[in-house]
């Protein structure tokens, strides 16, 4: 089985100007949208108290707002997600509302709104190990379960932002440093160019949706920076081999050789990748929904900027054969149709 | 050309020996156990245990599979639940013959179903984090500014003693802030108290100055003595953290400092948080005070006048005010122990405490003063202050003393766990909090292990039928990594937690890049006309510098979740960092290994099983 049967070198440079501005379009929009509409930050990072439930009927989403809303907390978002009998409540961080006994009491006033009274139930759980519970009982049912609750304290999420900011300056900074000595300084900076810019338009979505920006999607905006500069990576590769073998093509042939020659390895190896996260994406649940989506962003977009973002940069940035062949090319034009073949 | 050396197959053959041994006893899971441990802190067990449950539960007819002792515990591991049931009632009844009171906990646990010899290798299956099994998960953050004004507190008290004891007279000692000024009403006391004090009170810097017709000492706590401070209550407070998550029964808790000053528990199994946070979240410190019972303060306790200067009014715990002074005579840190007893005489219900040796002589000096005056225990939580009770004092106390009268049975033992909470050096805030029912935890292994499963084989399948035999070997290069990956976590312990399995189904996913590199170049190879053996050679060899290359950014990004991210970040980054270490291994080496053991013998290898290399009609770019 062969996929890529490619007769000559594709002229991807020649479309530089057009891919560069499609690039910029979608850039454009994306710091757009983040600053009209801003990141839905998850309660990790701006604090507050999520609480899910598990309904033994389908739930019924404006008795349950009554319910929680009764109790006074403000701004309370009551959604469903997932199934029709998983409900998820998500209060906001609030002065003068005491935190700690929240989850208590939000799920106190569930339980009274379903008839039961919430009871504190020893025992040993399905597996086998010791575990109590707040049970909410009504006759021998039990019409709503706790399943997840968690409480974030303001001064706990501003520090995730913060580290959040210095991860991402850390990885920029390194991966700099090393493409700058591994290759050159044109190609550090037109790789972190390329891929800063997959990571703004994976915000840029996250900004328009309004998906949840938690800590896994911050997770995998970084994973994705480090995998799709390894792209950059091997295509930059493959230019510096292709000036080494092919002295006579000019800078854009070389660029437009070296990406022709990785197209095959690009999308197969992107597309194993993309098969993993769509199994997570199917598999994985709500915990890894938005992980996964991130992650996919992050690969299609890869490899877009990697292939036609990264390279067009560097050849503005005016890379010359001499840049990457420093000893074997001092004496030698490349331009020079007189120089005589070097075998 | 493309043959390893002997060693070179030892060592994969160890490799891939080592990744099954470890990787094992993930794959038998758990069964249902039994736990004994101490539920006092008195009380430590030994060997001997281990004997007594195995007496008890043949006794009670059960058959354990093994009983051990590991330190801390003693286990003994059941057949089923039935019997799990059964052992832990018999254990109970045996261990603990004053139910109220239990000397030891009789805890459900799981243990690995792996067989015995593997335990005793060290291959242990990897822990289960809380989204996984299920529990509490809180971070609680110490509040240090209260430790070092406590400090501060307590040692103006130490200062104001040694200054009496030496015959110094001084014009007052206040409080300001950390540091502690006392004034004087000549240079010649001052030049007397300086050496004095920072001879017994090595923590403070003294500094003189002259304010008016005053003299002024002010010491501050030196930088040293601050972190000294701060780490002593650290300490102190998870000490004290263990003890009440004992009264818990919780089977494996985690109690853990994190950075300078905040302390994670976690709590398997427990779903209940009104009664860990209860228990747990009794951020509490404990005073001892005199209550101030001149004219103005009674004055003050019908509200008849202002609170006098130096005094702070509070509650008792039956609402009524109490004037209590400010000076703190003894803290919780002296406080040894506090139990639920009897008065010895009365047969009254009463509560005995101990203090330290430091708390006795303060207190022996106190009591003989104030005979027949009333002294406050105060319980602060959260900055509020509150009187568990005022006795009054009946004579000279050492360092054994009771409390007793108009109390029950259920009030002493309320007060005697409230003193022992008290014993926290500095107050406790809950910061995070998170509790995962067991049903959704069985439900995120589920999911994870659907994900990476599901994804392997959509990999394996394509590269199969993309590159046959090199398929096949990729595919199998790849399952080792995923043996040496769970194999490496489970040597080191790691706690597995949802988004460590994905940074497992991602890792795969992007290791096979390696082996997608390696297949692609030796095609590349082929189509330039090498023969297969060169074209293998080659094509590994070149393939390589772009693995290391693309390794290590990714290797970067990795590194930074590592060393800027917190929990669930710093679960996917240990596991994606060690992930691409074991990919280059498995990707390169092992691969290698397999395609030189297949082909390497052959000396005149006419084709190899790569897939359809296709070569285009028209000539490849003229070389110069």
């Amino acid at each position: 089985m062969e996929f890529f049967r490619i007769h000559r070198d594709i002229p991807f440079m020649r479309h530089a100007l057009v891919f560069n501005v499609i690039s910029l379009v979608t850039f454009l929009a994306a710091v757009f949208f983040l600053a009209t509409r801003g990141l839905h930050f998850s309660i990790e990072f701006t604090g507050g108290t999520v609480i899910e439930t598990a309904y033994a009927q389908t739930a019924d989403i404006p008795k349950v707002r009554t319910a929680v809303e009764s109790l006074g907390l403000g701004d309370v978002l009551v959604q469903n997600f997932g199934s029709s009998r998983d409900v998820l409540i998500r209060v906001p961080l609030r002065e003068g509302v005491k935190q700690a006994d929240l989850v208590a009491s939000v799920f106190g006033a569930l339980c009274k709104a379903e008839g039961g009274t919430v009871s504190n139930r020893e025992g040993a759980a399905e597996q086998g190990q010791s575990a109590s519970r707040q049970a909410c009982a009504a006759g021998a049912a039990e019409p709503v379960r706790l399943s997840r609750s968690e409480f974030v304290g303001p001064q706990v999420g501003k520090e995730l932002a913060e580290d959040g900011a210095k991860a991402l300056a850390f990885v920029v900074i390194g991966i700099m440093i090393y493409l700058a000595l591994r290759f050159e300084w044109k190609f550090s900076v037109a790789a972190i160019v390329a891929n800063l810019h997959d990571v703004v338009i994976i915000l840029g979505f996250f900004a328009f949706f309004q998906w949840e920006f938690s800590l896994s999607v911050l997770a995998a905006v970084l994973a994705v920076l480090g995998y799709s500069v390894n792209e950059s990576v091997v295509i930059f590769d493959r230019i510096r081999e292709s000036f080494r073998r092919y002295r006579k093509m000019t800078t854009p042939e070389v660029i437009d050789h070296a990406i022709t020659s990785t197209i095959s390895r690009t999308i197969i190896t992107h597309g194993s990748t993309q098969m993993m996260v769509l199994s997570m994406l199917i598999f994985g649940g709500q915990t890894l929904h938005y992980f996964a989506i991130a992650l996919t962003i992050g690969i299609l977009f890869g490899i877009y900027s990697s292939v036609f973002v990264a390279a067009a940069i560097a050849m503005w940035l005016g890379v010359k054969r001499e840049d990457l062949v420093k000893s074997a090319a001092k004496d030698h034009d490349p331009n020079d149709p007189n120089a005589g073949a070097v075998v | 050309m493309n043959r390893y050396p002997f060693w070179k197959y030892a060592i994969l053959v160890i490799a891939l020996v080592v990744g099954i041994v470890y990787t094992l006893p993930n794959l038998f899971g758990e069964a249902p156990a039994v736990q004994v441990s101490s539920g006092k802190v008195t009380v430590k067990l030994d060997v001997s245990m281990k004997q007594r449950v195995e007496e008890i539960l043949a006794k009670a007819g059960l058959q354990p599979d093994f009983v051990q002792f590991d330190g801390n515990s003693v286990k003994a591991r059941l057949a089923d639940l039935d019997a799990q049931r059964k052992a832990k009632d018999a254990l109970s009844a045996a261990l603990n013959p004053d139910p109220a009171d239990p000397t030891y906990i009789v805890a459900l646990n799981l243990l690995s179903r792996s067989p015995r010899w593997l335990t005793a290798m060290h291959a242990l299956p990897m822990y289960l984090g809380l989204d996984l099994r299920g529990g509490v998960h809180f971070l609680m953050q110490v509040d240090m500014k209260a430790a070092l004004t406590k400090k501060a507190d307590s040692t103006a008290g130490d200062v104001r003693t040694l200054l009496r004891d030496k015959n110094i007279r001084h014009a007052g000692i206040t409080r300001d802030g950390n540091a502690i000024v006392v004034r004087f009403r000549d240079q010649a006391s001052l030049a007397a108290a300086r050496p004095i004090l920072a001879d017994q009170l090595t923590d403070f810097a003294w500094e003189e100055s002259q304010d008016g017709t005053d003299w002024k000492l002010a010491g501050m706590l030196k930088p040293d003595a601050v972190k000294r401070v701060q780490q002593a209550a650290l300490t102190q407070n998870i000490t004290t953290l263990h003890n009440r998550v004992n009264e818990l029964g919780v089977a494996e808790p985690v109690i853990q400092q994190q950075g300078a000053d905040r302390v994670v528990v976690q709590l398997p199994g427990v779903q209940d948080t009104a009664k860990a946070k209860d228990i747990i979240g009794r951020t509490a410190t404990l005073e001892m005070r005199m209550v101030d019972e001149t004219s103005e303060g009674r004055m003050a306790v019908t509200g008849a006048g202002p609170v006098p200067f130096g005094s702070e009014r509070y509650t008792e715990r039956g609402g009524a005010p109490l004037i209590v002074k400010r000076q703190v005579l003894l803290t919780g840190e002296n406080l040894t122990d506090a139990q639920p007893g009897f008065d010895g005489q009365t047969q009254e219900p009463a509560v005995h405490l101990t203090v330290d040796a430091r708390g006795a002589r303060i207190m022996r000096d106190v009591s003989r003063e104030n005979i027949g005056k009333r002294m406050a225990i105060l319980l602060f939580e959260k900055g509020k202050g509150e009187v568990v009770t005022a006795p009054v004092i009946r004579g000279e106390l050492g360092n054994r003393f009771q409390i007793s009268g108009r109390m029950t049975t259920a009030e002493a033992n309320d007060v005697a766990l409230l003193l022992r909470a008290g014993s926290l050096a500095a107050p406790m805030e809950i910061i995070e909090e998170r509790t995962i029912g067991p049903s959704l935890g069985a439900e995120n292994i589920d999911k994870g292990f659907h994900s990476v499963v599901g994804g392997f084989a959509a990999i394996a399948l394509f590269m199969c039928a993309y590159y046959l035999l090199f398929g096949v070997i990729s595919t199998l290069a790849l399952g080792l990594n995923l043996l040496l990956l769970v194999a490496v976590l489970s040597m080191l312990q790691a706690t597995l937690t949802l988004p460590g399995i994905a940074a497992i189904a991602l890792t795969l996913g992007m290791a096979i890049d390696a082996n997608v590199l390696i297949n692609e170049r030796i095609r590349e190879e082929l189509r330039g006309g090498a023969n297969p053996q060169a074209a293998i050679n080659t094509g590994y060899e070149r393939a390589w510098a772009t693995i290391l290359d693309s390794n290590v950014t990714t290797l970067i990004a990795g590194l930074a979740l590592l060393a800027f991210g917190s929990g669930p970040i710093r679960a996917f980054a240990i596991v994606h960092c060690l992930g691409i270490i074991t990919s280059m291994f498995s990707a390169v080496l092992f691969s290698r290994g397999l395609v030189n053991l297949w082909y390497g013998r052959q000396k005149r290898l006419k084709s190899v099983s790569i897939g359809q290399v296709w070569k285009p009609a028209a000539t490849v770019p003229a070389k110069t």
